[in-house]
């Protein structure tokens, strides 16, 4: 069978296949479980109403529970075995990780990262979408500043090598450096401590326009007038940004960060690029790539500690994404 | 206590010009309120000596000191605007303390500014809620409350109650006009599109029209003498009737011949003899017809609506072409047999206005 031929039997199987269910489930409830004849008409109707929607719901429910929930339950299995998968260690593999040194490190660093790379990028991305605002080159600004969302992480993490390349001919830290004075080139990479920050600066060279161009929408979104006022009330511009604009888009504020909090929650790339973890840089996902393929136990109890971490989180960005719908 | 003086002010946005030549002097406790077809540029001229638009052309001076490069909080000034323009994360209480605290007054004399002013405005119950827990009318109040705590010697107003129901419209418009009256050494401008508004609360009604002062004077004196045809059929509603007529004789009172649908009438309007032929517009109000069986009248046709307000009638006539404006009488008391009847209408020399290329006879 040629490809295109395949498609088309998969779309009409697949189109088809929803029709027929949809139709059957429902000719089936109303014609043989509950019709809507004999002695107990009244009956029957209330009851195949209530049915109903779970009938139409049941193809999401099931593919949402197959392809998520399943999975939560089977990983958390998963990560009760050891190496070989056919073992039952119980909690043997959250022993092992709480007593791996990486590990803490792993989490410290992580910890570092969700405080600092939201924060960063959600304050430059204000910060850029208030400066660009009013100007007329604003728009050029703005595209340059988002451009870097259009790069994958392993791209971006390329892009940097160069950066903190260790030469002063190719790096320009390095280059700033000489320029300074410096008379030997270093390993930026291996800078102890601060190669983290080193390496969240690319995360927040990307995130930053994200940032900016949700909260430039919001603060056009801000009433013209309120700002008038504030300026009429003797507000400074500094003033008038942190009193007036910025309270008024705070809920949009707490989406965006929150938002950019579970992408460092999940970024592995960067780190596995850039150090492979090494010189004191790991973080969770990639401790966790560093397993994986090797002790899927071990990967996967790794995976379930991010996701109890993400969860908090992921409740507090619904709640205030539902109350800025209201 | 604030005198404003505006000098040849004009406003142009790049190569458009919106406001030019408008010379005003507003006095010391003054209430001027600023009318004008949709976008003839009220607000701006308001916007202008907020100190939120630049001045282009001219100068304004408040108590003689040039204003045209003062940042607006230094104005002396407070405005309330359309929207109420309330800061929505904040208390009723922070949204009028907050140009106190801008100023860094001390917290005894903020709570001393914002509960006196709470207290005229009746919303004290009201002063840790937010705005948005607010009704229309409250909102505004705070608004207004906003600008009373910042004592300015000018208020600005742009159509301060035009967001509120007819009933809560009226019940604001007096309390504004209190409000005047506690405070008689402020000065206000008040931005309207309502008659009504600006007929009450005027000491002087400003007419804008085509990037100038169509006319400015006391309400009466406009609805009384209206310097043009678009100040007399602005002010008023419905509009004045224009009539097409000639005049038959001059003198002391004139006497006009009105060719389309009317007889004769005479009007307490000076002209000179060399009038005598001239083309001129006729102006009646609604109110000011009458119906008559004399032979001297401004107008005859047939009714073609009645509209019976209980305590007043109008009839619109026929149009003699479909172009021009139905002419339109406002009678006392019920009339509803008036439809498609043919009536007779006349009016008071003393209440007819006469009108050559566009200006009133009256004013030259
Ligand atoms: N930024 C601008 N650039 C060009 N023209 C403008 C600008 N702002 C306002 N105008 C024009 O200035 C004129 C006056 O506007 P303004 O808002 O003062 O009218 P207004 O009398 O307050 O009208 P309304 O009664 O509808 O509120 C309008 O014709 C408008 O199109
Ligand atoms: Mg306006």
């Amino acid at each position: 069978m040629t490809p295109l031929l395949q498609g088309l039997v998969t779309i009409v199987l697949g189109v088809g296949g929803c029709i027929a269910y949809f139709y059957g489930a429902n000719l089936l409830l109303d014609k043989v479980l509950f019709p809507a004849r004999g002695p107990k008409i009244g009956r029957n109707i209330t009851r195949a109403n209530m049915v109903r929607p779970w009938l139409f719901l049941f193809p999401a429910l099931f593919v949402l529970g197959l392809y998520l929930a399943y999975p939560v339950v089977g990983s958390f299995w998963r990560s009760l075995y050891g190496r070989d998968g056919d073992s039952f260690i119980g909690l043997g593999n959250y022993q092992a990780l709480f007593a791996d040194e990486t590990f803490r490190t792993a989490v410290v660093n992580n910890l570092l990262w969700v405080l600092v790379v939201p924060a960063a990028a959600t304050f430059f991305g204000l910060i850029a979408a208030q400066l660009t605002d009013r100007l007329s080159w604003g728009n050029i600004a703005k595209s340059i500043i988002f451009m870097p969302m259009a790069i994958s992480f392993v791209g971006a993490s390329l892009i940097w090598k160069f950066v903190y390349a260790n030469d002063a001919d190719i790096g320009l830290i390095n280059a700033i450096r000489t320029g300074l004075g410096a008379d030997e080139a270093v390993d930026v990479m291996q800078v102890p401590f601060w190669n983290n920050f080193f390496l969240m600066v690319i995360l927040i060279w990307i995130q930053t326009g994200f940032a900016m161009v949700i909260l430039s929408a919001a603060l056009r979104g801000i009433p013209e007038e309120t700002v008038e006022a504030a300026i009429i009330d003797g507000a400074n511009p500094f003033q008038i940004f942190f009193r007036i604009k910025v309270p008024q888009i705070m809920g949009t504020i707490v989406v965006v960060w929150t938002t950019i909090t579970f992408l460092v929650l999940k970024v592995f790339d960067i780190v596995y690029t850039m150090t492979g973890g090494n010189f004191g840089t790991q973080i969770l996902p990639s401790y966790m790539m560093s397993y994986m393929f090797r002790d899927d136990g071990r990967a996967t109890a790794v995976a379930f500690v991010i996701m109890l971490i993400v969860l908090p989180v992921m409740v507090w960005n619904i709640l205030q994404a539902r109350k800025e719908l209201r | 206590m604030a005198d404003l003086r505006l000098k040849g002010v004009g406003k142009s946005y790049g190569a458009v010009e919106v406001l030019k030549d408008i010379d005003l002097d507003i006095g010391t406790g003054e209430l001027v309120v600023f009318v004008g077809p949709s976008g003839c540029g009220k607000s701006t001229l308001l916007r202008m000596i907020a100190g939120l638009e630049k001045i282009t052309a001219g100068t304004l001076d408040i108590d003689g000191v040039a204003m045209n490069d003062v940042p607006p909080a230094q104005r002396g000034i407070a405005m309330v605007f359309q929207s109420y323009a309330l800061y929505p994360h904040m208390s009723v209480r922070d949204n009028m303390a907050f140009s106190l605290k801008i100023a860094r007054k001390t917290r005894a004399e903020i709570d001393a500014a914002v509960e006196k002013a709470a207290r005229m405005l009746q919303l004290e119950p009201y002063l840790d809620r937010l705005p948005k827990a607010l009704s229309g009318g409250q909102r505004q109040r705070v608004a207004i409350g906003r600008a009373i705590v910042r004592d300015p010697k000018v208020y600005l107003f742009d159509e301060p109650l035009s967001n509120l129901d007819a009933a809560l419209r009226v019940a604001t418009r007096i309390e504004i006009a209190q409000l005047k009256e506690a405070m008689p050494q402020s000065t206000m401008i008040y931005v309207t599109h309502d008659q009504v508004e600006a007929m009450t609360l005027a000491d002087r009604i400003v007419v804008l029209a085509d990037k100038r002062i169509a006319q400015a004077g006391p309400p009466l004196e406009l609805y009384q003498r209206p310097m043009t045809e678009f100040v007399a059929q602005f002010i008023g509603s419905p509009a004045m009737n224009l009539l097409a007529g000639e005049i038959a004789e001059a003198g002391e009172v004139t006497r006009l011949r009105l060719p389309e649908g009317g007889g004769t009438i005479a009007a307490d309007i000076p002209t000179r003899p060399d009038d005598v032929g001239r083309k001129v517009n006729v102006g009646i109000r609604p109110e000011d017809m009458v119906a008559t069986d004399g032979d001297d009248y401004a107008y005859e046709g047939r009714v073609e609506i009645v509209e019976a307000l209980g305590e007043v009638t109008q009839l619109y006539f026929e149009r003699s072409r479909p172009e021009h404006d139905p002419v339109i009488a406002k009678l006392p008391g019920v009339h509803t047999g008036l439809r498609g009847e043919a009536v007779r209408m006349t009016a008071d020399p003393a209440r007819v206005h006469l009108f050559a290329e566009g200006r009133s006879l009256l004013w030259r």
